[in-house]
């Protein structure tokens, strides 16, 4: 498909990220992933998600129940939903955590240069010496077990990676005129952060918080797969998974609906990523 | 050449005092004090004589600075501290079971490699073909499929349609029956495989799309040289590079993948080990261990790093570069 614009008027961002393929479909999943967990939010779900209905156990796909019912007799999809709001709270609190803390220390790093920066960045490659579940692991063996453990453990495993997207762009926009001006004047060295060294470096920080998003998903349903993230009987879509082992000879959906939860919530981060980097990495877009 | 090795060796032993310190510091955050967390529920039965006497025995009297650098110490030459749960030394434990688990990293890297590097090569040869097109999005499917996915699903359709479930026996070392080994480590390493096999048929096409375009590539067909010989002779040796840069940054990956699958199919690896301890809360075998893995990946960074350069004669870590 071809578009006409006038000479000189780029689209904006969003309008390229509409316009590529795997954004839009990226996003698209995700509008639908975070749809459904605000659904349980709310508690608007078709059952409510630990009510057991004995007499009804292992039903497979039928009216009354769209997905199923697990061992205990409860509602599948109801269980899904809420598996939903967990696994978005987790990733996006983490992410937020991870985010804050990288950035913060990415920034610093880059601006105050010298040791500063030496001391930082030597301290995140401490973190990066880690595979990111095992440093998770170890967090969760100090904290312990539980939703709000497992997003510190996935904020505390992401920040270096943050820190080191962060301080590489830092270290080339400080250098421009506009930031030696604000120096020279006196500027604030935090407002002169904020306001205008940030802004210019979003671009592959909003391409890491997306990609970050579908690792810290993976990893909270690893962990609760592995019985170490979030406990039963919560729902989450690693604990689901979990538990249709053994059983899922008999009861194939309680495998099959949660693994596809999982897949479809990091193929669509995966795709927003791909396609946010496609739209604001300048390097990308010259080659297009 | 030689300067840059002893930078890189000096830069890697900070690191890992580092990290060290950190996995010291992480047992030491752990609420309730050391005896505690390592007696359990039984700590409530000493007497304050014994407790000091065991305080005393660990180094737990002396401060904390001192505990690191005696716990340090006792490291280097090997006593990482012992399991009550497995009456064995951690640094044997760990020995014991590491084998496997980097076994079965290295065999998942082959089939990564495998399916990767062929898929990959033929995508960028053949650019926006059904076939590139169909490998993209298998790509695509395999990174978004977490390994405890694929394994479950692996061992979901052989116990249901072939009758198989994997791993049911003892598990047999490479040394003692390899052909076993071999059998049993298969569905393993492919669930381990299958996600990194993606990374690599897409770093392999970005990069073979990249050397397809230079300049030295160019020249080769200009010269009238047949299209199979300029991708084999001079096109492909040079796409290859990031992959080996791949494989290094991805052995991290590997091994902490590595922990789930080993849990999945009952392997008795490190990381199976490393998970049971987490849950038992054997804090000494959680710090070995941990210890014991970021070593190792710091090491396989450094040979990388050099393996990197010896590779690619376009980098050279000469000071005057």
């Amino acid at each position: 498909m071809t578009t006409v614009t006038r000479r000189g008027k780029k689209p904006s961002a969003w309008v390229r990220l509409l316009r590529n393929p795997s954004g839009l479909i990226g996003l698209c999943i995700i509008i639908l992933f975070v749809a459904v967990a605000l659904l349980a939010a709310f508690t608007i779900s078709p059952f409510p998600p630990a009510a057991q209905h004995v007499k009804d156990r292992l039903t497979g796909p039928s009216q009354t129940y769209l997905l199923g019912t697990d061992l205990f007799g409860r509602d599948l999809a109801s269980r899904l939903m809420e598996g939903a709001k967990n696994s978005l709270y987790v990733a996006s609190l983490s992410v937020l955590l991870a985010s804050f803390l990288g950035i913060s220390l990415g920034l610093m790093a880059g601006y105050l240069g010298h040791w500063p920066d030496n001391l930082i960045m030597r301290i995140m490659d401490v973190f990066f010496a880690f595979p990111a579940l095992l440093l998770a692991l170890l967090v969760i063996t100090v904290l312990g077990s539980g939703l709000n453990n497992t997003v510190l453990a996935i904020g505390i495993v992401y920040t270096p990676i943050f820190a080191r997207v962060a301080r590489g762009p830092v270290l080339a926009v400080k250098e421009m005129e506009f930031v030696q001006a604000g120096r020279s004047l006196g500027a604030n060295p935090l407002r002169l952060i904020l306001k205008h060294i940030l802004p210019n470096i979003l671009a592959p920080l909003l391409v890491q918080i997306s990609l970050a998003l579908s690792w810290s998903l993976l990893t909270e349903a690893g962990l609760s797969f592995l019985g170490l993230g979030v406990q039963p009987p919560a729902a989450s879509w690693g604990v689901m998974l979990s538990e249709s082992r053994g059983i899922a000879e008999r009861a194939p959906w309680l495998m099959f609906f949660p693994g596809a939860a999982i897949a479809l919530g990091v193929l669509g981060f995966n795709m927003l990523g791909d396609g946010l980097r496609d739209v604001l990495d300048p390097k990308t877009r010259s080659k297009r | 050449m030689f300067s840059y090795l002893v930078k890189r060796i000096l830069s890697f032993l900070p690191t890992l005092l580092g990290v060290s310190l950190l996995v010291f510091l992480a047992i030491r955050l752990v609420p309730g004090d050391a005896i505690t967390a390592t007696l359990g529920t039984e700590a409530g039965m000493l007497t304050d004589v014994q407790r000091q006497a065991l305080e005393r025995y660990y180094g737990l009297d002396k401060p904390a600075w001192q505990q690191y650098f005696i716990w340090l110490g006792e490291a280097i030459k090997g006593n990482l501290g012992f399991s009550i749960r497995h009456g064995k030394a951690v640094s044997s434990l760990i020995l014991e079971r590491f084998p496997l688990t980097l076994e079965l990293a290295l065999f998942a890297i082959i089939i990564a490699l495998i399916i990767g590097i062929p898929i990959g090569l033929l995508s960028a040869i053949k650019q926006n073909s059904i076939f590139d097109i169909a490998g993209r999005f298998l790509a695509l499917i395999g990174l978004a499929m977490p390994n405890f996915l694929v394994g479950t699903l692996i061992i979901f359709v052989l116990s249901v349609y072939f009758r198989i479930l994997p791993n049911a026996g003892d598990y047999a070392d490479f040394a003692t029956n390899p052909l076993k080994n071999v059998q049993q480590l298969f569905f393993p390493a492919f669930t381990l495989g299958f996600a990194f096999s993606a990374s690599v048929m897409r770093m392999t096409r970005s990069s073979m799309l990249e050397v397809l375009n230079e300049d030295f590539v160019r020249t080769a067909r200009s010269k009238g040289l047949a299209n199979r010989r300029v991708i084999n002779r001079h096109a492909l040796r040079n796409a290859l590079i990031p992959v080996v840069t791949l494989i290094g940054v991805e052995m991290g990956y590997l091994l902490g993948g590595a922990f789930i699958v080993e849990q999945i199919f009952a392997l008795p690896g490190l990381g199976r080990l490393t998970i049971n301890a987490v849950s038992q809360r054997e804090y000494a075998l959680v710090q070995g261990a941990s210890l014991f893995i970021a070593l190792n990946i710091l090491v396989i960074n450094l040979l990388v790093d050099l393996l990197y350069a010896s590779l690619d004669p376009r980098i050279s870590y000469d000071d005057s570069n």
